[in-house]
This record gives C-alpha cells, sequence and structure tokens, in this order.
C-alpha cells in the first residue's frame, strides 16, 4: 500500500481524535439539555488564545496554561448557560440557535478587536516522528492519545459517578428527575461546565498543533456540527464514530485530491446523507 | 386614497429625489441600505414562516460570482449572467428544500442543513482558486461606464438600481402577504400537520418560498458584485454573511414588511458611526456589539424592533375578541 | 405527619383541584380513591412539589412544604411513585436504583438500601444490568418503587401502581404494598382499582372532580353505600 496514503489514514484517524472529543461535548449538551451551541467552535478559539497567551506570551508552564485555558471554558460554558440559554430555555429551539449564533458573532468580532486579524501560534515545535518509515506528528499522536483519555474520563464519569447517572438521566426524562431529588437547573450547570471542559482541552490540543486567529471557529466548527449530525443528535457514540468516518474522508480525499476539495466532498455527503436519513445515523 | 398610500407615495418621491441632494458618501451608503435591505427582506420570506437558514450566503455568493466569471471568461453580459445565477440559486433551493420539507427535516435541523450548504458553497469558491482566486477575491473585469457590462462609474445608476431591486422585494412580500400563501405558511409554522391535515400542501407552499428566497438574494449578491466591483468569498458568502442576515433581519424585525429593511437601516448606520467615530482600528467593534444585540434581540424581542414598535402602539379592531 | 389544608392547583388556567384538605399520620396506610380526571395524579404532584399550590396550606413533619421545588421535597422525605413508572429506559435497572439515592442522605447508606430493594425485589436484583425499558410491566413497577425507596423516605406517593398491569401482577403490587407497610413505611396511595385498595389501607379519601367527597376507615367505606353502588357495582 501506498505508505502516503496509509500516512493520510494515519493523521485522519489522530485528526479525529479531537473533533470527536469536540463532539462528545457538543453532543452531551444538546442531549441534555436540548440546544446546540452554534458558538461551540469559538469557545475553543477562546481557550486557544488563553493557552497563546499564557505560555507564549506571560511564559507560564504549559500543564499550568492548559489546566487554566480548560477551567476557563469551562466557566465560559456556564456562563453561556446562566446568560444565554436558562433565559430562553422554553422558546423555540431555532431562538436558541440564532442567540448562540450571535454569541459565535460577538466572540469572533470581540477577539478580532483584541487580538487583530494575525496569525498566532504558541511557537512550540514538536518532533515529527518516524514509525516504521512513516512520518507522524508527534503534537497530533499526543493530541489523539489525550483526547481519547478525556473521552474515557468522561465516560467512566457518566458511567459510574451520581452526577454523571443524574446527568443520563435528566436527557431520557427531565420532568421527573426532580423526584429522585437531583436539581434539574444545577445539572444543566454541570453540563455545561463540563462540556465547556471538553471545548477547553480541544483547545489545548488543537493549540498544539494550529495557529489561532478569531476564525478560527469557522474552520472546524462547522465540520463539528456536521458530524454531530451525522451521528445523530445527542447520541455520543454516534458522533464518536462520525468523527472518524468524517476525518478518515478528509483525510483520503486531500490526499487525492486537494483539502478543500475533500471538505466539500465531506459537507456534500453530508446534505446527501441528511436526505436519506435527517435523524443522523444512529440518530433516535 | 387613505394616508397610508400617500405616505408611500411621498416616501418613493422622497426616495427618488434623494440622489440629486446627497453627496457621493451617503449615496454609497444608502445604496448598500437598500440593496443589503433587499436581501434581508428575501431571507424573511423564509424567516418568518419558521424557515430560518443559516446559509443564504450560499445563494448571495453563487448570485455574485456566476455573472462575474461568465463575464470575465466568456464575456457573457451581466443581463444574461445574472438571471443564470439566479436560476442556479433557485434550483440549489429546491435541490436542498425539497428532500428536507419531504422529510421534515424542519427547525434547528433545517438550520444547520442550511449552514452545512452555506459552508459547501464557500469553500468550493475558495477550492476553485485557479478560477475565482479564492480567498483572494477576485474582480469583474472593469470598461468603465457601460450598459451591457452593468457597470457605472458613476453611482447615481445604481441607486437607482438599488431601489428598484429594493422596491420589488417589497412587491414579493406582499405578494406573498396577500395570496393564499401567507395563511399557508402561517398555519404550517403553527402546526404542520393540522395544515396538512386541512389540505394544505406543505412542501409546496414552503419550496415556493424557498426559491423565491433564494433568487432574490442572488440577485442582490449580483448586484452587489456588479457595484462594488469586488467579490471576496468572506464577504458574499460564508457563515459570516448568513448571520449577518440573521442579525439585521431579526433586529429589525421580520415579522413587519419593512422590518428586515430597518435592520439594514441600522446595522449600516451603526456600522458606519462606530468607523468615523473610532477609526478603523475597531473594526470588530461594530460585529461585537451586533453578536451581543442578537442575543439581547433573541431573548427580549423576538419580533424586532420594528415588530415591537407595532405591537406596542394600541390597534383599534372592532371585531377582535376582548383580551382574557 | 401529612397535612393538607383547603389546597387548590391547576394547570394555567385550568383547575383541577378545589380546597381538598387530608392527613396522614405516621404509619399509616391512606388511600385516595376515584374515577379517572378526578385529580387524583395533581394531587400527588402537589405533594412532591411538581405542581405548586395556588392556595391552601401543606405540611410534613410540622414544616410547611409550599414553595419547595421537587428536589428539596425530597430531602425532606418524601419519595413519588409517579403514574406509568416515568423509568429511564436506557438506564439500568442498578443505574435507576441508583439514581433514587441521588440525595446525600441516601447515598450514605446506598449499599444497604440497595440489598434492602434487592431483597424486596429478587427478581429486581436478578435483571440489575439490564435496560430498565426492556422489563416487564410488573417488574417496571418494582423498579420504580424500588427507586422511591432507595431515598430512604418517611413517606411514599404511589400513583396508580395497578395501572396497566395484568390481574396476577396487581395482586403482587398490593401484596408488595403491604409488606411495605408492614416495614413501618407510612404509604399514600393513589388508585382507581377501588376494590383491591380497600384491602390494604386504613383510611381512603374519595376524590371526584377535584374535590373530597367523602373520608373514613376502610371498612367505613367499603360499606358506604354510595361507594357500594357508584364504584364496586354492587
Amino acid at each position: 500500500m501506498d505508505p502516503y496514503l496509509l500516512e493520510a489514514a494515519i493523521n485522519g484517524l489522530l485528526l479525529a481524535g479531537v473533533l470527536a472529543l469536540l463532539a462528545l461535548g457538543l453532543n452531551l449538551i444538546f442531549g441534555v439539555i436540548d440546544v446546540v451551541w452554534i458558538a461551540y467552535a469559538d469557545l475553543v478559539m477562546c481557550g486557544m488564545y488563553t493557552v497563546y497567551w499564557l505560555f507564549a506570551q506571560f511564559g507560564w508552564p504549559l500543564p499550568i496554561a492548559f489546566a487554566a485555558a480548560i477551567l476557563e471554558v469551562a466557566a465560559l460554558g456556564v456562563l453561556v448557560h446562566l446568560l444565554i440559554i436558562a433565559p430562553i430555555l422554553s422558546s423555540a429551539p431555532i431562538n436558541q440557535l440564532l442567540a448562540t449564533g450571535g454569541l459565535l458573532y460577538f466572540l469572533q468580532s470581540f477577539a478580532t478587536l483584541i487580538f487583530s486579524t494575525d496569525f498566532r501560534n504558541i511557537g512550540l515545535r514538536l518532533p515529527i516522528i518516524e514509525i516504521g518509515g512513516l512520518y507522524i506528528s508527534y503534537a497530533r499522536l499526543l493530541a489523539f492519545a489525550v483526547a481519547l483519555a478525556g473521552a474515557v474520563v468522561l465516560y467512566w464519569f457518566l458511567r459510574r459517578t451520581y452526577v454523571g447517572t443524574a446527568i443520563r438521566a435528566i436527557a431520557q426524562d427531565r420532568e421527573i428527575v426532580g423526584l429522585m431529588g437531583v436539581d434539574q437547573r444545577r445539572i444543566y450547570l454541570v453540563t455545561s461546565a463540563i462540556g465547556g471542559a471538553l471545548a477547553g482541552l480541544g483547545a489545548c490540543l488543537l493549540a498544539l498543533q494550529y495557529d489561532v486567529h478569531p476564525f478560527i471557529g469557522n474552520t472546524f466548527g462547522p465540520l463539528i456540527f456536521m458530524i454531530c449530525v451525522l451521528g445523530g443528535l445527542g447520541n455520543m457514540i454516534g458522533g464518536f464514530i462520525a468523527a472518524f468516518v468524517i476525518s478518515q474522508i478528509i483525510a483520503i480525499g486531500g490526499y487525492y485530491f486537494s483539502t478543500e476539495l475533500s471538505y466539500v466532498l465531506a459537507f456534500t455527503l453530508f446534505i446527501v446523507l441528511m436526505f436519506i436519513r435527517p435523524q443522523g445515523i444512529l440518530g433516535r | 386614497m387613505n394616508a397610508r398610500g400617500m405616505a408611500a407615495i411621498a416616501g418613493l418621491v422622497v426616495l427618488a429625489a434623494l440622489p440629486v441632494v446627497t453627496p457621493a458618501y451617503f449615496l454609497h451608503l444608502l445604496i448598500q441600505i437598500l440593496l443589503w435591505g433587499f436581501i434581508y427582506t428575501a431571507w424573511s420570506m423564509m424567516g418568518r414562516f419558521g424557515l430560518v437558514s443559516l446559509g443564504h450566503g450560499a445563494f448571495m455568493g453563487i448570485g455574485a460570482y456566476v455573472p462575474a466569471l461568465l463575464w470575465n471568461y466568456f464575456a457573457v453580459t451581466p443581463w444574461l449572467g445574472i438571471p443564470f445565477g439566479i436560476v442556479l440559486s433557485a434550483l440549489l433551493g429546491l435541490v436542498i428544500g425539497y428532500p428536507c420539507f419531504r422529510l421534515k427535516v424542519v427547525g434547528h435541523y433545517f438550520a444547520l442543513v442550511t449552514l452545512a450548504l452555506g459552508q459547501v458553497v464557500l469553500l468550493s469558491i475558495v477550492a476553485a482558486r485557479d478560477i475565482t482566486g479564492g480567498s483572494l477575491g477576485m474582480t469583474p473585469r472593469s470598461i468603465g461606464h457601460s450598459w451591457y457590462a452593468l457597470q457605472f462609474p458613476d453611482k447615481i445608476y445604481f441607486y437607482a438600481i438599488a431601489l428598484l431591486a429594493w422596491l420589488l422585494g417589497l412587491a414579493v412580500w406582499r405578494w406573498i402577504d396577500r395570496g393564499i400563501g401567507r395563511e399557508a405558511l402561517e398555519a404550517i409554522s403553527d402546526d404542520e400537520e393540522a395544515a396538512a391535515a386541512i389540505g394544505i400542501d406543505v412542501t409546496r407552499e414552503k419550496l415556493r418560498v424557498t426559491i423565491i428566497s433564494a433568487a432574490l438574494t442572488a440577485l442582490g449578491g449580483a448586484l452587489f458584485g456588479q457595484y462594488l466591483m469586488y467579490l471576496n468569498p468572506e464577504t458574499v458568502s460564508g457563515i459570516a454573511v448568513s448571520l449577518q442576515i440573521v442579525f439585521a433581519a431579526i433586529a429589525g424585525g421580520m415579522y413587519a414588511m419593512l422590518g428586515p429593511t430597518m435592520g439594514s437601516l441600522l446595522t449600516i448606520s451603526l456600522t458606519e458611526g462606530l468607523r468615523v467615530w473610532f477609526g478603523a482600528n475597531f473594526v470588530g467593534a461594530a460585529n461585537a456589539i451586533y453578536g451581543v444585540l442578537l442575543v439581547l434581540f433573541v431573548i427580549f424581542m423576538p419580533r424586532g424592533i420594528l415588530g415591537w414598535l407595532l405591537t406596542a402602539r394600541p390597534r383599534k379592531r372592532p371585531d377582535a375578541a376582548p383580551a382574557e | 405527619m401529612l397535612s393538607l389544608v383547603d389546597v387548590s392547583a391547576g394547570y394555567g388556567s385550568f383547575r383541577a383541584l378545589f380546597g381538598v384538605s387530608l392527613e396522614v399520620a405516621p404509619g399509616e396506610t391512606v388511600g385516595v380513591i376515584g374515577p379517572n380526571g378526578a385529580g387524583k395524579t395533581t394531587l400527588m404532584r402537589v405533594i412532591s412539589g411538581l405542581v405548586p399550590p395556588l392556595s391552601g396550606s401543606m405540611t410534613f413533619g410540622g414544616e410547611t412544604t409550599v414553595g419547595l421545588s421537587a428536589h428539596r421535597i425530597v430531602e425532606r422525605g418524601i419519595a413519588h411513585v409517579p403514574e406509568n413508572r416515568r423509568l429511564f429506559p436506557k438506564l439500568t435497572v442498578e443505574d435507576n436504583l441508583r439514581i433514587g439515592a441521588f440525595i446525600p442522605a441516601a447515598r450514605r447508606h446506598f449499599a444497604e438500601q440497595l440489598a434492602w430493594v434487592y431483597d424486596l425485589f429478587p427478581r429486581l436484583r436478578e435483571r440489575r444490568q439490564q435496560p430498565a425499558g426492556t422489563l416487564s410491566g410488573g417488574e417496571q413497577q418494582m423498579c420504580a418503587i424500588g427507586r422511591a425507596l432507595m431515598s430512604r423516605p418517611k413517606l411514599l406517593l404511589m400513583d396508580e401502581p395497578s395501572a396497566g398491569l395484568a390481574p396476577l401482577v396487581v395482586q403482587q403490587v398490593f401484596d408488595l404494598v403491604r409488606r411495605i407497610r408492614a416495614e413501618g413505611l407510612t404509604v399514600l396511595i393513589v388508585e382507581q382499582n377501588i376494590h383491591e385498595v380497600l384491602e390494604v389501607v386504613d383510611r381512603a379519601y374519595l376524590l371526584e372532580v377535584g374535590r373530597i367527597r367523602l373520608a373514613g376507615t376502610a371498612g367505613e367505606l367499603k360499606n358506604n353505600d354510595f361507594i357500594r353502588q357508584a364504584y364496586l357495582g354492587l
């Protein structure tokens, strides 16, 4: 087999790790609270800027910068819920979409205002390692491993803790969880915080590989939505699988054609699949 | 003729006479207000009935790029190129709309599909960078003042064109309102199953409004391209443009005929005001404010400013039942 | 233990309860009977906090519960087994029970509480890893009751536990109520199956169209002419 093709496939696999993590976050929020944060990718952007400023500008140690970014985006998640989502929880879902759309607009513009449109890089040159004749980016490998670990931790949390079980329960029947002593509002906040934390973690991993600029959310944001809808909105396993499928299409398509064309291919495939099965492959 | 009719005529006269007294700079603003108002109105034709599209940048982009490409590469006059772009856009609207409405992909699912659509068009334009210039944009070949090429360095011509387009938009809005389309679409937006049960062809009505909206938006994009003589994928298509359209339509109020135009007036005045006041340094400021305002509008004034104003005034409706 | 005085409640402009007063003393098993649409479920929801009362007072253990949200009322010691079970279908039996023990007071005693519930319902122990949605009707009812018991309540509210179940299973459910009663719990049970429920309760109230029409001991009501004619078909 063509080694370059294999390399592309593997890189696609590794990219899928972070995308899957972000898809998990978005699906979690949708599955529990029933809202789509259109601005999710822009929260990631905020996290990336945080990492940049703390590590590259203020010289904080990288792990601390990472931790700070994760906490910050988790806090942002809570704020998004409190200020934007909670007031319109009973409105039509489209209103919630539009409100978070406004947030997207705001975050991108605000970032432009503060940071200008320059591309910024945290300046870490992680090595390219060679495995069996293939050249793999170490940053990407690390990101994949951490993303996977994050997914496992999330899984453990949802399965084995009280709050995690409550989160799963509320997604299935939000009216009567109160009867078990679960405070619905608190669970929503916890879920928003976790969604934010996942975005923050994704931000750290992406910062290792890519430059940050105010509009970077537009590059992978629609991709994440596509992945989530494809796997069935709210279905965490579906989103996880869809992330890998889409990433492979992009990686292999990018190998044979150009990167942009492979994205076009992926998006067109998405639209087509929406018609065949609008609720997503594993949708309910 | 009643008071409203007279006011409308007076307004039209003023608008027609305006270019005579206004300096070029303000004329430029007016053209933008009218053209964007036209596009926002087109979007709102779908939006007011619950079909919220986050991908109208797709139609605008196609409408803008197709005539420009045909002109630059094949010297096809925009008089043919623009209709061609409009037809392509309408076709796209049909192709996307039909399966969506048939399979009941509605609400936020529909919004996400249109989001993907907007991205596809944007990425296609960028991917075809050899012919479209990609992210650097492209310029229609300029030949000076020409009716054939629809190019007029003198703004007053474009003012007339923009005014006509804007009026066209309002006329179509009125036509939809007056026709059976409006009741049908309101019924659909309220309760699709019930509407279908009383014989309304849900899919057909939605498709009609989608195609019209797509076509008009494409025209708007084309006119912008001809006016500005510069196209860039980020400014005529993509998510930023799509969201800008949504914001302005909602801010002005997408349920009233002049609502979207008011949104256009507001946003452009605000942008210009900020630009004049703060200078080019605060490039992101206007949009940042729009973002916040969109959130606030959705929460507090979902019917927009005009809608709020209209409903705030006490209405005299003798046949209406008293409030419970 | 539980005391409602002149409670009215409804949904929007629709009134379901009009000036309902009732009492449940510790250790008692009390029934609320009545036809469909009488407001029995609304009554349960008002007590457990899902629906706020429009007027009247409610006290539990001497302290008022009006205005408390549902999850606070659970902390006070009232557990509600909802109408139609309302299990979390994709969660396992054990997860459903686990979430019943969400409140801190219950979490501390989770292991022993779980053991007790499995003792009461051995079938649940067999099916502990199964998704709750795949259980039979009777098993689901047991799971729902078990879930409510996990919060170590002082008062158990049961909303039509026999609804939709086969006659044999109905028997098992009422035997269960007797067992729970024997364990010392206070129970308020709402039922359409008047015949069975009067065999298991100490006292009962008849609720019709949102108002209490009759009240008395089980024996009194069994012998009451109106009830015999209208509801027992005698």
